[in-house]
């Protein structure tokens, strides 16, 4: 027998089920109990940028739309930075609540600039997203380019590592300051997700 | 250069597709997933401070209530938020929600014939301290039964939901009850591959901070991922 590493293990995750809204956007499930909800504005009042909406729905296996979802968002501001460096009053997450009657979901939030990528060269923008639902046994994670952002998409480290065929799951389309963004659980399509 | 994290074991976690619970089946992704090698996209993440939220806000015994206390068992959960180095989490949000004293959630899609409970609201939130210290009271939350199998039922539990200092470290889990026949017939719990990390998610009661003829305590920690040490790491700077 060798020594013991003493390391702890990770909790095992659950699914957040079907009444995830009680616990992390209560208002949704027309509870009214905090002063201010988290996560409601994913950039602040006053961040500089391109201001966007993003708009999209989950989808299962069967091409159903998922209506009991919740999303997470974290981004870079305009320049690329992720909050904590300095404390310029830009957010960069937020909750995002599909409808329970359609699955589609909506947010507005700022165009990211740039940000660093692991190796030090540059990532094309991108959102990173987090998402949960009943049926989900550990959250999913993956993130959206921006489809008019063609030139920084070609050279994204994450999106060349993305076999040619899959790499489109993770472009939303755009219209103007408007981007489409479906997410497939499984399928012909099914999103890329990760293991970071 | 920013810390990164230590692999995520996946075989102690549920594997997406876990037939036994149903949902799952249509909703778990097929590909494998592609493994990231970490950046500040998701090892960085949220922060928050004591003006996110109000003293009152880890109470649920009297954060909706409107003409006395909720129903049921009047408990402590408390425990610490730890990494795998087993070093405390400070400041970080936790959050809980769960179904009142018999089992009913207040949520337009909970259609069981329990009843609500109008001083109950389900959910709470807090930081933990400088020692990754958090507590809530609350009560203790009914078994359900739920569309799976014929005759389902969840164990008594409490979701928990956990953020640390990364994106990448983001949980959402469990709480069970030390005790309950239940925890083994649920589909859910036993999506869990190993019963060593089930134990994990047991509550177990804790005498010594319970209150006299007030509250029964329970203690639950939460384990996120840790953070490599990197001390002779390859640098690309560095090469």
């Amino acid at each position: 027998m060798a020594q013991r590493l003493d390391y702890l293990k990770e909790s095992p995750s659950q699914t957040a089920g079907p009444y995830v809204h009680i616990g992390l956007a209560p208002s949704d499930a027309r509870i009214d109990v905090y002063r201010r909800e988290l996560g409601r504005d994913i950039v602040g009042p006053d961040a500089e940028g391109e201001r966007i909406t993003v708009t999209g729905q989950l989808f299962d296996g069967l091409g159903e739309p998922v209506k009991d979802a919740l999303i997470e968002i974290w981004q870079a501001d305009a320049q690329g930075e992720y909050p904590g460096k300095e404390d310029n009053g830009f957010c960069g997450w937020g909750r995002v609540v599909p409808d329970f009657d359609t699955g589609l979901f909506s947010f507005q939030t700022i165009k990211p600039g740039a940000v660093k990528a692991h190796n030090g060269q540059l990532a094309a923008p991108h959102l990173s997203f987090w998402l949960v639902a009943r049926g989900i046994n550990i959250g999913l994670q993956t993130r959206m380019y921006f489809g008019d952002e063609e030139k920084a998409n070609v050279s994204d480290p994450v999106l060349n590592l993305i076999p040619e065929a899959r790499r489109n799951t993770l472009i939303a389309k755009s219209d103007g300051t408007s981007y489409r963004f479906d997410i497939r659980l499984q399928g012909d399509d099914e999103t890329v997700f990760f293991d970071i | 250069m920013i810390d990164e994290l230590c692999q995520r074991d996946r075989n102690w976690h549920p594997p997406a597709l876990a037939e036994q619970y149903k949902s799952s089946v249509t909703r778990a992704p097929h590909q494998p997933l592609l493994s990231l090698p970490g950046s500040e996209s998701e090892l960085t993440g949220p922060t928050f401070g004591h003006d996110d939220i109000d003293r009152l806000d880890c109470d649920l015994i009297r954060n909706y209530a409107q003409t006395g206390d909720p129903i049921g068992e009047r408990i402590i959960l408390h425990g610490r938020i730890l990494d795998e180095n087993a070093r405390p989490v400070p400041n970080t949000l936790v959050e809980i929600w769960q179904a009142n004293a018999g089992g009913r959630y207040r949520h337009q899609a909970d259609g069981y014939l329990a009843p609500i409970d109008p001083n109950f609201g389900g959910c709470g939130r807090t930081l933990t301290d400088d020692e990754g210290r958090y507590s809530f009271r609350t009560i203790k939350p009914g078994p359900y039964p739920w569309h799976n199998w014929m005759n389902s039922w969840r164990p008594a539990h409490v979701h928990f939901s956990v953020f640390g200092t990364a994106f990448a470290q983001r949980l959402i889990t469990q709480m069970y009850f030390e005790g309950d026949p239940l925890i083994a017939k649920c589909p859910i719990v036993s999506t869990i591959p190993d019963q060593a990390g089930i134990d994990q998610l047991v509550a177990v009661m804790d005498m010594n901070a319970t209150l006299p003829m007030d509250a029964i305590a329970y203690r639950f920690d939460v384990v996120l991922r840790g953070h490599r040490s990197t001390p002779f790491e390859n640098r690309p700077e560095g090469n």
